[in-house]
């Protein structure tokens, strides 16, 4: 028998079905409907597993998410690092060990699914306990949206853990019926395995819901693992219940030591007996509920320690049921060694600790008082309030569309927290102006037994010798009270601090046990209220959350969106190498077998300067801008004039932000008196568009112009090189290609039978060139009609690498890499592009700037290296030469930076553009350019490298 | 006329579309003439000229005879037409609103479009659309330009069930937004038809 | 994920907006005229208050329209958003609407 530890019969699990597992390499059974702690605790292991820092054996104190001794790694099904076992759900084939505080990452893929939901409601219910449950009922029998989500696999709340009755009845029935009411309204959405994590801005709250992890080896592939929900709502009800809070003793973390609540729950909702003798140690009636119902189950309870001097009224019915209870005494620490053997007890009056007995017992109950969970509500901003009675802390104020209802708001007894839950939600409901339903019935509760004042005690004075070294406040980071008393004697004051000295809440658990504790200690030590010490910020995630479950869906392909042209697939076939610019994927050459990229663009770049190229040069960004004052538009943010263009013609131009710096540059195609076409850089297609939708409509909303984005309405397909007048001639006869008919920098438009096609002389080569634009319905026939015209030129696809060669090699900057932000038209040796007609033009003040006639700018320069042989690294650094070849120590003076730098076929060597300090008055000096430890000489050149007189561009 | 290839973006998903369970159904829309047509004031003048009236609500879009015209911005529209030819929508609107201070542009292959219908097309977009899609809130006539998954898009509704929507698209993202539509339908999807 | 008002599409998640700077400043009427200092202090300077203040926005992911917005820089809350031809909203007015309920 391996589960000696299980109750013949009760609790949640199906014990019709057993399934087996491995722990710490031991093949244990257990149940459907069990944690992998309580089956654990039912084969008899209380020990999980060593701590952090003191190698101290940890095991389950708790039932749920605020168990701070059970940290587990998963091996089977998949490797997961850190989980708690009080939270795995059993499954068969579950495999996993204790973990010594830190875990191991899955070095294998992880090929489960997980994804998000956006999901709207009016109300959304955190927590499926009584309070819970009757705000749902409550607003989904008003017609109201509906979300009520639940970290638990099954909804009930603190009514799994315990015998409670409603309307005469196991309670448990009442909460099926209510789940079976909430499944029958379509706009509720109820969640069970869902964790509401965090609250966010304006009813923004994410929550985790684990679908399939119960399923084990089970779970269908289909199906998300886990789920993110973003759920917005107008109005939150907070019912996530309290957290019982243990008291801090000497040696208090020995396996076997475990919260009250967590017995009863081990108890009633999975048919676990957690021992089989039991000391109970309380500073409130609750504990005496545990202390009863296990010894109706069979543990012999040895004794009630009630700290407070009075006990409890209950006392009789203890004594009546055999059990002797201690009031004014205290637990001052345990015996043992992998599990608690003795509960060491003492007479405990006015703060002092007397003499102390030991009782034996394989487990220790410990009860200091219940924490209402306020996270969703702290995390919300809202303020919380310490209550003296309680020892916690209770939300202090009304927020804006977040309530909080039953346990999490203090109320504790069952009657008062389904009758909270309903006032709670008609509010909300009230606040959206939903009227409540006129049946709105919730269950009889029997009338609640009013509680005997508790006791707030943070810790039992140390008597051990110990001197607090061993009376673990967090257990997770091995920190205990004489950490705190050092914290304090540092002179540290506030809470935050003391959490980052001792590291006290830091943890897995986030400080669900040890988190109020400290907050108690610290104000005790101190001598200050605990209101004044408060709390430490809450902050998302209430419980762990793997870093896949938050990526989602957006990994692998579907990470970065990939935007493709019209003719991707050619490329494809083509062999093209692809590139990433921007989201785009543009091909960057076209190898032929045997060639590697420096083969394939010296092939490429060759064919375009001496016959004839072809590029897919759709992904220019294109502004469609229209109105009849277009053209003052245009006028304001180019530097130079538009206005003079002519319908028909084309020009360059650059953009400037108001600052004077180049923010984009391209052509101008002016098609008619009020309507132009603008063409950006590829990356720059949005940030022109909007930065034109800016000025437009916050500055000058007068003119009347009107700009869109046609990016993707037309391709373009640039021409290029000597043989392409041939090409284009030959596709579109209609056409006079020659230089007179057609001059360079106009356009013209055509037809491809019935096809509208614009072309347009312009180059970014400076050869002959004709863009090509089409719509992109038409882009591959186009294309391959361009491929078949061009085939006895020998025409040559050629990519973006190419490109890139071909317009450095003519000193045509790259916005973006060979500017930074940095950099004016005049830097770039484009002072002919700056008017000095127009009164102004955004960035044209700028330029007057003493700054900007430093001589001493960095400008735009070519540069030779002198071996023609080494291609410089883009972004390496320029030094002064140095006559012996060695750097000089540090600091070296920078001069510059190669922006750009290519091999050429044309020159026949390599060469690079570069920003360099005052560089046009260094053309002709040879500067050093250090490259991988050694100093490369180059020769500082004009930008313009190949026909510089412009000779080629009209064939 | 010869007529010039057409080639649609997606084209190469039609099969994965076809294994799509009837709850989750994808179609790529035909090609049809579409134009931005910008306009600062609407009424019975814009009416005449262009012979419908333009949705002046934000968020909504309204049939034409012939297509949609689809609130953008409050001067912006989009109108399209499955019987004009591009070039002629953009000369007969644009003519149209010229007088009045307007504008038109061709956009017909800025943006493709997809049909999504089916019972759980709206589950599948909730996936990754952060407004509220419930009927009552998001029936037919209303629209939206917002992001689903990394994509902008404008999302029209075609029914009052929540079971029939389009889909406008940058071309450029339509083979994104197909895988990434795919990958959330796989839940939907019978196993037989699955890629795996 | 803050919600943000729109004037024309209403609230949407934050990440369709983009953020313009301080709203009111208008671009100087004679650039040319302007000292060096005054033209840097259009350029580069913007107020930084801790509390209301006028800023731009941008619905880029929506209808592409620029709106103002009166936020409190330290609780983020948008009291008020305004379309661009409207004046800039009064302290007592934007206390007005807070107090009826009618801010955003």
């Amino acid at each position: 028998m391996t589960s000696p530890f299980r109750t013949p019969e009760g609790g949640r699990i199906d014990r019709a079905t057993t399934v087996e597992f491995t722990f710490d390499g031991e093949t244990l059974t257990g149940h459907p409907g069990d944690t992998l702690a309580s089956a654990l605790l039912a084969s008899g292991r209380h020990r999980v597993a060593t701590s952090v820092r003191l190698g101290r054996p940890r095991g389950v104190a708790a039932a749920w998410a605020e168990d701070p001794g059970g940290l587990v790694q998963i091996e089977e099904p998949f490797p997961e690092p850190m989980l708690l076992a009080t939270t795995v759900e059993l499954h068969d084939g579950l495999a996993a060990h204790g973990l010594p505080g830190q875990g191991r990452l899955a070095d294998v893929p992880d090929s489960a699914r997980y994804d998000a939901v956006h999901h709207h409601v009016d109300v959304l219910v955190v927590g499926a306990g009584p309070a819970g449950l009757a705000a749902a009922l409550t607003a989904a029998r008003a017609g109201a949206r509906v979300a009520l989500v639940d970290e638990q696999s099954e909804a009930g709340g603190s009514l799994l853990s315990g015998t409670e009755r409603l309307d005469d009845a196991p309670a448990l029935q009442w909460v099926a019926a209510a789940v079976a009411e909430l499944a029958g309204h379509p706009d509720v959405l109820h969640l069970q395995r869902t964790t509401a994590f965090g609250s966010y801005d304006d009813g923004f709250v994410l929550a985790l819901e684990r679908r399939t992890d119960h399923l084990g080896a089970a779970a269908p592939k289909h199906v998300s693992r886990q789920r993110v929900w973003r759920i917005r709502a107008r109005s939150i009800v907070v019912a996530t219940g309290a957290h019982e809070r243990p008291v801090v003793f000497a040696d208090n973390d020995r396996p076997g030591t475990m919260l009250a609540g967590a017995a009863r729950t081990f108890l009633h909702r999975y048919g676990v007996l957690p021992g089989r003798e039991a000391v109970v140690f309380t500073t409130n009636d609750s504990a005496y509920d545990a202390a009863l119902d296990l010894s109706r189950a069979g543990v012999r309870v040895q004794a009630v320690v009630d700290a407070r001097p009075e006990g409890s009224p209950r006392r009789g019915e203890c004594e009546h049921a055999g059990l002797r209870v201690l009031s004014g005494a205290v637990v001052t620490g345990t015996r043992g060694t992998e599990r608690v053997t003795h509960a060491l007890v003492a007479p405990f009056a006015d703060g002092q600790v007397g003499a102390s007995t030991a009782i034996g017992c394989d487990l220790l109950l410990v009860s200091g008082g219940w924490n209402p969970a306020v996270h969703l509500f702290s995390q919300a901003r809202g303020r919380l309030r310490y209550d003296e009675v309680l020892g916690a802390f209770l939300p202090g104020e009304e927020l804006d569309g977040l309530a909080v209802a039953g346990s999490a708001a203090g109320v504790f007894d069952l009657a008062g927290c389904l009758a909270d839950g309903q006032r709670v939600a008609r509010a909300a409901l009230s606040a959206l102006a939903v009227p409540p339903a006129a049946d709105d019935r919730l269950p009889a509760a029997p009338a609640p037994v009013v509680p005997a004042a508790p006791v707030v005690l943070w810790r039992v004075p140390d008597t051990s010798g110990a001197e607090g070294t061993t009376s673990f406040v967090d257990l997770q980071r091995d920190a205990t009270v004489a950490d705190i008393v050092r914290a304090v004697g540092a002179g540290l004051r506030s809470l935050e601090h003391v959490k980052r000295y001792t590291t006290i809440g830091t943890a897995h658990d986030q400080g669900k046990t040890s988190g109020v504790l400290t907050s108690g200690i610290v104000a005790e030590l101190l001598g200050v209220p605990v209101q004044d010490t408060g709390t430490t910020t809450f902050r998302p995630p209430y419980t762990p959350v793997a870093f896949a479950a938050l990526a989602g869906r957006d990994r692998g392909r579907l990470f970065d969106p990939e935007r493709v042209t019209a003719l991707h697939e050619w490329h494809v076939a083509a062999g093209a190498v692809f590139e990433d610019v921007g989201q785009w994927k543009r091909p960057r050459y076209y190898p032929q077998p045997g060639e590697d990229m420096a083969a394939a663009v010296l092939r490429e770049c060759a064919a375009a300067r001496t016959g004839v190229g072809i590029l897919d040069g759709s992904t220019l960004g294109k502004i469609d801008v229209q109105g009849p004052d277009a053209a003052v538009l245009l006028d304001r943010l180019y530097t130079n004039l538009m206005s003079s263009l002519k319908v028909g013609s084309v020009r360059y131009g650059v953009m400037c932000g108001v600052d004077g710096m180049v923010i984009d540059d391209g052509t101008v195609l002016r098609l008619a008196e009020d309507r132009f076409l603008v063409l950006t850089t590829t990356g720059g297609a949005a940030t022109v568009l909007d930065w034109m939708e800016e000025w437009v409509q916050t500055e000058w909303p007068d003119l009347r112009v009107h700009c869109t984005s046609v990016t993707e309405q037309w391709v373009t397909f640039p021409v290029v090189g000597p043989r392409s007048r041939d090409v284009v001639g030959s596709l579109f006869p209609d056409v006079d290609v020659s230089t007179e008919a057609f001059p360079f920098m106009t356009w013209r438009d055509t037809a491809l039978e019935g096809v509208p096609v614009r072309l347009a002389r312009i180059s970014f080569s400076g050869e002959l060139a004709y863009e090509v634009y089409v719509n992109p319905w038409y882009a591959v026939a186009v294309w391959e009609r361009l491929l078949e015209a061009g085939r006895p030129h020998g025409i040559t696809p050629y990519g973006t690498e190419t490109m890139h060669v071909l317009r450095a090699e003519k000193g045509y900057p790259i916005i973006g890499q060979d500017t930074d932000g940095t950099v004016t038209p005049h830097d770039l040796g484009m002072a002919w592009a700056v008017s000095k007609k127009k009164p102004d033009f955004i960035g044209k003040r700028s330029f007057t700037r003493p700054a900007n006639a430093d001589p001493l700018r960095k400008q735009l320069v070519g540069l030779l290296p002198v071996d023609r042989q080494t291609v410089l690294p883009e972004g390496s650094q320029i030094v002064e030469f140095r006559a012996d070849g060695e750097l000089p120590p540090p600091p070296v003076p920078m001069l510059g930076h190669v922006t750009s730098s290519y091999r050429s076929a044309e020159l026949a060597r390599p060469f690079a553009l570069a920003l360099v300090k005052g560089g046009r008055e260094r053309i002709g000096d040879t500067v050093h350019v250090p490259v991988g430890g050694t100093l490369v000489p180059v020769e500082v050149t004009g930008a313009v490298l190949v026909d510089p007189e412009g000779a080629r561009r009209d064939g | 006329m010869a007529e010039l290839l057409r080639t649609h973006p997606l084209q190469a998903w039609a099969g994965a579309f076809e294994r799509l369970p009837d709850t989750v159904r994808l179609t790529a829309e035909p090609y049809v003439a579409m134009v931005d047509v910008r306009l600062s004031a609407v009424g019975a003048e814009a009416s005449a000229a262009l012979g419908l009236d333009l949705p002046t609500a934000a968020n909504t879009w309204v049939p034409t005879d012939d297509g949609r015209a689809v609130w953008l911005g409050p001067d912006e529209w989009l109108l399209t037409s499955t019987t004009e030819a591009p070039e002629e929508l953009e000369a007969r609107v644009r003519a149209a609103v010229l007088p009045l201070g307007g504008s038109a542009a061709d956009v017909s292959a800025q943006r493709i479009g997809l049909r999504l219908t089916g019972a759980r097309v709206r589950d599948v977009l909730a996936t990754g659309c952060s407004i509220d899609l419930h009927p009552r809130v998001f029936g037919r006539g209303r629209s939206a330009q917002t992001t689903l998954g990394q994509a902008g898009v404008v999302l029209l509704s075609l029914s009052d069930g929540g079971d029939d929507h389009v889909v406008l698209v940058r071309s450029s993202f339509a083979g994104y937004l197909a895988d990434w539509l795919l990958d959330a339908a796989l839940e939907f999807t019978p196993t037989t038809a699955r890629q795996e | 994920m803050q919600l943000i008002p729109c004037p024309w599409c209403g609230p949407r998640e934050e990440a369709e907006f983009s953020y313009g700077g301080q709203a009111h400043v208008p671009y100087p009427d004679s650039p040319a005229e302007l000292s060096d200092e005054e033209w840097a202090h259009y350029v580069f300077f913007r107020a930084n208050p801790k509390g209301r203040f006028a800023e731009r926005w941008n619905h880029g992911a929506g209808c592409r329209r620029w709106f103002n917005a009166i936020r409190d820089t330290a609780t983020y809350r948008f009291e008020r958003v305004y379309r661009l031809d409207d004046p800039k909203p009064g302290v007592t007015e934007l206390a007005r609407s807070r107090e009826e309920g009618t801010a955003p």
